[in-house]
């Protein structure tokens, strides 16, 4: 396990004597996070990371999972959907399911933090069972731009219930009755995924998936998600495949709350099938080492995603100092600035004329992964993010807006 | 203006973003927007650029002028935003003020109202700050070179910014404790250092400078 004082290495020690200072202001809290899953995704990766790191700070920090089934988390992931805008039929069944589901958890559960810390919709209706005077945050960690209304209406009828919520980019924030607040996500410098790696461990991933990295590369890493639009990532990739003679990479898991992940990965595999350089790669959930290698391997990193809630993996990208043409949705543009440390896209076509562009330009290329890297280092670390939740926890006892120790 | 004596005790802040769910499409719900919000939120548009932003890049000064010039692509007024130097200002209304009256006037000159497009409206956000004791204190000026070398650069943000625009001290918490112990010219010195167009850490290196010269007479 990381030590908490390792990152100041990275970020200088004041900013990790700073984490001590807030940190002492929460000693007789208990913080309770609870989520839908332990493993795969954004969500349990930060938690899994961050749960320790406060506990050294001297947070009593801790971490619960809710249980659910196959039709749960089929219901769950209806609902992530149409939060994204897409149609999808939700029965009043579903909801009821959803709400039963939650209650059934409730039952099991010790509710035993000061602070009930809770992500994203799935377990959102714990808050059924608020009592006495502990405060109850929702962390919401997808794009609620253009949520479907009925769906937001039913999170509503639960969300004024919180003390407050928490978005990832102000454009994600709601009509909402209750105090919102904004804390970007972040990533792990000093875990697998993004530590630096030896050239031989580069080499061997390469080697092992059948990538030539005397060619370009170019790479996105994902859930097989369709709001990740893989095939559109293939559509760009053909336009330019012909000039560079460059390769595909498209890597990714899946949650195991998303029960649509296999099937979207057997579709990208079938479209990608005629073409040698496509690589198309399911990891299973502990496979950061090569996660790490690939991108570090890429000569440009793509996020086309239709919908994104941050989109983490640009964060990971960047902070290896790795070009990126990422689409402008979600928490992206608060990661890319356009032509400064990356490209935001918009179309197959724009992804396609902004990797020529790269592909061409080498030096350019450096220079804009470079500026990538420390805009991630000022804002994107796990350091930060502790830093704002800390913060969080301590505003959640005091009313005015300036509050001084 | 606040005069201080006695040993200089170091602090360190931080802030925590609030949305308001206040959005504007064009320079008139901007306007709206302006005259509506808490004074922190004019404060928190002026100012997270300093601390988020500490090395060098394209950001413009504020959050008015880049949502107008990058987003509405409205070049002059955002170039007339991007020009107002909040260091001129007393208080954070002044600088409401200041804004409205741009705003205003040029509305007033029946130029085309664009909207942004979907998705990319200006959102009004203030921040929460919490300010925190560090460990730090200095007795006389080598005392304090020492210790501006150690501190974060949130600490240096917070007194050399808002102590003045947002505590209302009248000037930075730096100056004010120059002049308690004596140091006139040093207050003054400080007080009038561009600290706007410089990053925290090449202000840091700056004060360092400034404070070491003092030092040493």
């Amino acid at each position: 396990m990381q030590r908490i004082d390792g990152y100041a290495a990275v970020v200088g020690q004041a900013k990790i004597d700073d984490l001590y200072l807030l940190a002492e202001k929460l000693e007789d809290r208990v913080i309770q996070n609870i989520n839908s899953t332990s493993v795969g995704g954004g969500v349990a990766e930060i938690l899994t990371r961050m749960v320790p790191l406060m506990k050294q700070l001297g947070v009593d920090a801790r971490w619960d999972v809710i249980k659910g089934n196959e039709k749960f988390f089929g219901v769950t992931k209806k609902i992530h959907n149409a939060l994204h805008g897409v149609d999808v039929d939700i029965s009043g069944e579903d909801l009821e399911y959803l709400r039963q589901v939650n209650l059934q958890n409730a039952e099991e559960m010790q509710f035993y933090g000061d602070v009930m810390f809770i992500h994203d919709p799935q377990p959102i209706a714990l808050v059924e069972k608020k009592s006495g005077d502990k405060k109850w945050v929702w962390r919401c960690h997808i794009d609620l731009s253009g949520p479907k209304s009925d769906i937001m209406d039913f999170l509503k009828s639960y969300i004024k219930n919180y003390d407050c919520a928490v978005f990832s980019a102000p454009a994600f924030s709601a009509d909402l009755s209750i105090p919102q607040f904004m804390i970007s996500p972040s990533i792990d410098p000093l875990s697998d995924k993004n530590k630096e790696l030896p050239k031989e461990t580069v080499d061997s991933v390469a080697e092992r998936f059948g990538i030539d990295k005397e060619r370009p590369i170019i790479t996105q890493v994902s859930r097989f998600d369709r709001l990740k639009d893989p095939i559109g990532v293939i559509n760009a990739y053909r336009k330019v495949k012909r000039q560079f003679g460059c390769q595909l990479v498209l890597a990714g898991g899946s949650a195991l709350d998303d029960p649509e992940g296999f099937k979207v990965y057997e579709e990208v595999k079938s479209v990608a099938a005629d073409d040698p350089d496509i690589h198309v790669i399911f990891h299973p959930p502990a496979s950061d080492i090569e996660i790490n290698a690939l991108q570090r391997m890429s000569t440009v990193v793509l996020q086309k995603s239709l919908k994104e809630g941050f989109g983490l993996a640009v964060a990971e990208a960047l902070w290896k100092a790795r070009p990126v043409v990422a689409s402008a949705v979600g928490g992206i543009p608060l990661q890319v600035v356009h032509e400064y440390s990356g490209f935001l896209t918009y179309s197959v076509e724009g992804t396609a004329h902004y990797l020529r562009m790269l592909l061409n330009e080498p030096e350019y290329a450096r220079t804009i992964g470079l500026n990538g890297r420390k805009h991630v280092k000022n804002n994107f670390l796990i350091t930060r993010h502790i830093r704002d939740y800390l913060a969080l926890f301590i505003s959640l006892y005091h009313e005015d807006d300036i509050i001084q120790f | 203006m606040t005069k201080m004596s006695g040993p200089f005790k170091f602090y360190t802040h931080f802030h925590l973003v609030r949305l308001l769910g206040i959005r504007a499409r064009n320079p008139v719900e901007l306007l709206e927007g302006l005259k509506k919000v808490p004074t922190s939120s004019i404060y928190y548009h002026t100012h997270h650029f300093l601390e988020k932003h500490h090395y060098l890049s394209p950001e413009p000064p504020n959050d008015f002028a880049y949502w107008l010039s990058n987003i509405l692509n409205q070049k002059d007024l955002g170039e007339l935003f991007a020009s107002v130097d909040i260091a001129n200002f007393r208080d954070m209304e002044d600088v409401r003020s200041e804004f409205i009256k741009i705003l205003e006037e040029y509305i007033s000159k029946g130029r085309r109202i664009v909207n942004c497009p979907e998705g990319q409206e200006f959102h009004f956000s203030s921040c929460i700050t919490i300010i925190l004791p560090t460990p730090y204190v200095a007795s006389d000026l080598r005392e304090f070179v020492e210790v501006l070398d150690k501190i974060s650069i949130h600490s240096i943000y917070f007194h050399m910014f808002e102590a003045k625009m947002r505590l209302r001290r009248g000037a930075s918490d730096f100056a004010n404790w120059f002049r308690g112990i004596g140091e006139e010219k040093l207050a003054e010195e400080i007080s009038e250092l561009s600290i706007y167009t410089i990053t925290l850490n090449g202000l840091r290196k700056k004060l360092i400078k400034l404070v070491s010269k003092y030092a040493k007479n």
